[in-house]
């Protein structure tokens, strides 16, 4: 039979992330180059610091909209003709926008990479966001909202942080705008919001991949001729919770055969001085499967296919939140097991052996992360959106390795707080509304879910 | 793009193979059952994916949860899945920990049996059916899957029934069936394992016939009914899904060549070409110039059995009428049928596929797993080296050649997903008018 004695780890092979150029273009946007030499392929990810918390008072979803709109025509393409022309090169291509940064990645093998780029180039200089394609994009995002009102897991996650954050934090509101936001915008709000946001001195070209520095230089900067000169947007954002003491909303929604769950606050910026207390504080809490939010919930009662406990990391404070499904006679129970894990982390000192799983894990695991183009691109964008050091993921490992047992209870003492926690239920108000009731978790509302 | 591959076998049938890539210091470990919902017997839909479950509740010397902490605190990332045709499981892992990982696989396929109790088999029992309800009962159009299946295999046929099972069917399951299931199925013949990554080969293969070597060949599973169909349905099927969604969704199946097949290639470029990315037909068509959908793609199963489908999905703008919809997409494939497609159609379906293949080379877990599958359905890793070179092989021609015998008439399900609302409203206007 199989031998009973576990292997013991060998002798471990240094990783070093791979090792990035970063200089100005001559125009004063940013380039960032990391030559992955492993195969025949580039991820070119052009990083613009502008976003949700960019826009305007009752103009909520034009960086998305914008963003998704520069790929529907520019001087000489229009919106099919640029499909097709990038991927007949076999490009992958994306924009999008989210709170702190709007982004346009390709992939495309490297043969293929100066067309690619030429493309891009005429995308992010010369866009004319036609009248019917940006309409278009309105109603498709409109169709977004309407699914949204039918699917839990986003459902909760939207009306979590409308609960959270007051009316007047952008935050409070979807990051791609509601209905009545997105109705009122027009084309000529995308054209302002393009041409006061893409220019160049908030504009990092990330190149990762097989490609050298030298070439990717004398390609990016044919490709940002155009963009206007002009420094990155001032931010205002509004950061206050919507209500100081403990709530319950239920989000109706009848004959739902489980109850989704959110409980939690609002919580840290990504910038942070506790980041990598709080990061493992939180793997320990409902970051990792091991953790004592999914042991307890899911594999101790059975309560649910899976539990987990996130920070959403932003440049402003982003939500702290748990996240699971249950079985709606359980929701009561449930959530009664998620305030005791919040209460105990803050009570007692994890174990040594709860720390090294945390710990263990994330320091491992960091050579996994970063196996795809893509990945390499994703991790200096990164960098670049929340301004951290040039050697943040060479110091990563060592910052992770520093935490210790008395520096997460503190996190957990300092960043989370019992006494603030909001619960979101999307389900069924007539089987669960009274065990809430009963739970002391603060009063209860209904709420339409439609 | 080819990446290096070296095969062997144990005396005890597993089929092992291996491919180097020291660019990174980590490995992936992966291994395929040759089992999956299909094996299922009456009455037991879900237990295939039940017992993945059961996989992760330790063995003779791991305990309970210990899979996954033993993985994680090594700093690695697992999980398993199952499917119609085979369950994996798989593991990534720093290259300096690849002995843990084939230990524990080892231990869970040698001596499951000693660690299964009736506690642990309630408990998962309960999580898999909160998985059926977050994955299936509470998400909109989260019933496609089973319905597809029941739509369009007959009931005799082992890809029929549900995947993640009924509710009665994981209730009746009982610590006897976790017995014999894994007697059967989980035998070093039924497996294949790959590895990949950064390990030397030597000691690679050391450790899997240490590990691997003890453990006993099975008695041999039941074979499979037959399961090869005739190419087409021989007449029109059609569901009625009235939904808790807002948008109406059409999911138009078609029975297509098995995965694998030579003309599976053409299959796979057809779908590429109909619903890969925003130039594809389907989206050019019907969201961006017809304006009627929200969201076009298409898909093939990748069935290697019997036969494989092919699935259109359009979801309608909010102000599509069902009808309307069902009727515009018809309409473009009665084009295809019609008009054929272009050689450029199909040059940008194959430079995209071209680059996702490249894309997934890059992660050994992909490259284990892709190993894993060419190794199980047709005894071939080396097929992974092959598949550029056979996707470069289709043309127009052959697509064309696919769409005539396929997408006809007589081979169209559809699966049609309808707002509840606005079937009730119907109703009650029906009602009123007096029709119904």
């Amino acid at each position: 039979m199989v031998a009973a004695l576990r292997p013991k780890p060998g002798p471990a092979r240094s990783y070093q992330f791979p090792i990035f150029q970063g200089e100005a273009l001559s125009g004063g946007a940013q380039l960032l180059v990391a030559p992955v030499e492993k195969l025949p392929i580039v991820t070119v990810l052009v990083v613009v610091d502008t976003g949700s918390t960019n826009e305007a008072a009752g103009k909520e979803g034009v960086a998305k909209l914008t963003a998704s709109a520069l790929l529907e025509g520019s001087r000489n393409y229009d919106g099919a003709e640029l499909a097709e022309k990038f991927e007949q090169l076999g490009t992958s291509l994306e924009s999008g926008a989210d709170w702190d940064s709007t982004f346009v990645k390709i992939t495309v093998l490297s043969e293929r990479l100066p067309a690619a780029l030429a493309l891009l180039g005429e995308v992010l200089t010369t866009p004319v966001f036609p009248e019917r394609e940006v309409e278009r994009l309105k109603a498709e995002r409109l169709s977004e909202i309407l699914q949204t009102e039918t699917e839990p897991r986003a459902l909760a996650d939207e009306r979590f942080e409308s609960f959270l954050y007051a009316e007047e934090s952008r935050y409070s509101k979807p990051d791609g705008g509601s209905a009545e936001s997105v109705t009122g915008l027009s084309r000529a709000d995308v054209e302002r919001f393009y041409h006061s946001r893409f220019v160049s001195g908030a504009t990092t070209v990330i190149l990762a991949g097989d490609i050298d520095p030298a070439r990717a230089r004398i390609l990016v900067e044919s490709t940002l001729n155009g963009l206007v000169n002009g420094a990155p947007p001032v931010r205002s954002l509004v950061v206050a919770p919507r209500s100081g003491t403990r709530n319950v909303h239920i989000v109706s929604k009848s004959g739902a055969p489980q109850s989704e769950l959110r409980v939690g606050h609002i919580g840290l910026p990504r910038k942070h001085p506790d980041f990598f207390p709080t990061m493992v504080m939180n793997a320990v809490l409902g970051g990792l499967f091991g953790s004592r939010i999914n042991l307890n919930l899911r594999e101790a009662h059975g309560y649910t296919y899976g539990a987990s406990s996130y920070y959403d990391w932003r440049r402003g404070h982003g939500p702290f939140a748990v996240a699971t499904a249950v079985a709606s006679d359980v929701t009561a129970p449930a959530l009664r097991e998620i305030f005791l894990e919040i209460d105990r982390i803050r009570e007692e000192e994890i174990s040594a052996e709860e720390l090294s799983l945390a710990t263990d894990y994330l320091e491992g695991v960091f050579p996994i992360r970063y196996e795809t183009t893509s990945a390499v691109a994703t991790a200096l964008a990164s960098l670049v959106i929340h301004g951290l050091p040039r050697d943040y993921y060479d110091s990563y490992r060592r910052n992770i390795r520093d935490v210790t047992v008395g520096a997460v209870l503190e996190a957990a003492r300092k960043h989370l707080h019992p006494g603030e926690l909001q619960t979101v239920v999307v389900g069924d108000p007539a089987l669960i509304r009274e065990s809430l009731a009963e739970l002391g978790a603060g009063v209860v509302h209904i709420h339409n879910g439609q | 793009m080819r990446i290096p591959i070296e095969t062997f076998h144990l005396d005890n049938g597993l089929l092992v193979t291996l491919s180097e890539d020291h660019t990174a210091p980590i490995v992936a470990v992966n291994l395929w059952y040759h089992v999956g919902s299909a094996n299922e017997r009456e009455g037991r839909t879900g237990f295939a994916h039940l017992f993945e479950h059961m996989l992760f509740q330790g063995s003779a010397h791991v305990g309970s949860n210990e899979h996954f902490e033993l993985i994680q605190r090594a700093g690695g990332t697992l999980n398993g899945s199952t499917w119609l045709e085979r369950t994996n499981y798989f593991e990534t892992v720093p290259s300096n920990e690849l002995a843990l990982a084939l230990w524990l696989e080892a231990d869970r396929m040698g001596e499951l049996l000693p660690a299964m109790t009736q506690e642990k088999l309630d408990t998962q029992r309960d999580v898999v059916k909160n998985e059926r309800r977050w994955s299936v009962d509470n998400q909109p159009y989260g019933t496609m899957l089973e319905k597809l299946q029941e739509l369009t295999f007959p009931a005799w046929h082992p890809f029929q029934h549900s995947l993640i099972g009924s509710m009665e069917d994981l209730s009746a399951a009982s610590l006897d069936d976790v017995r014999q299931f894994f007697e059967t199925y989980y035998t070093p013949d039924n497996a294949v394992l790959s590895i990949a990554g950064d390990f030397d080969p030597a000691h690679a293969r050391a450790l899997v016939e240490e590990y691997f070597g003890p453990i006993s060949r099975g008695k041999g599973k039941p074979p499979l009914p037959s399961m090869t169909l005739p190419p087409v349905f021989g007449k029109r099927l059609r569901e009625v899904v009235p939904d808790n969604v807002n948008l109406a969704r059409l999911f138009l199946a078609f029975r297509a060549p098995v995965f694998g097949a030579e003309e599976y290639y053409a299959s796979s470029v057809c779908s590429a070409l109909l619903g890969m990315r925003k130039g594809s037909r389907l989206h050019k068509s019907l969201v961006r110039e017809r304006q009627v959908a929200a969201d076009a793609s298409a898909f093939t199963f990748g069935l290697a059995k019997g036969t494989d489908l092919f699935v259109v999905d359009i979801t309608a703008r909010a102000e599509t009428g069902t009808a309307q919809l069902e009727e515009e997409v018809e309409r473009e494939i009665d084009l295809l049928l019609t008009h054929g497609v272009t050689p450029e159609e199909v040059n940008r379906a194959l430079a995209l596929i071209e680059t996702d293949l490249v894309t997934s080379l890059q992660s050994a877990g992909e490259r284990a797993d892709g190993l894993s599958m060419f190794a199980t359905y047709f005894r071939e890793p080396e097929l992974i080296n092959e598949q550029t070179s056979r996707y470069r092989a289709v043309t127009a021609e052959k697509v064309n050649g696919f769409i005539a015998e396929r997408m006809v008439e007589e081979n169209r399900a559809s699966l049609l997903y309808v707002p509840k609302e606005r079937v009730e409203a119907e109703e009650t206007l029906a009602v009123a008018a007096g029709v119904s």
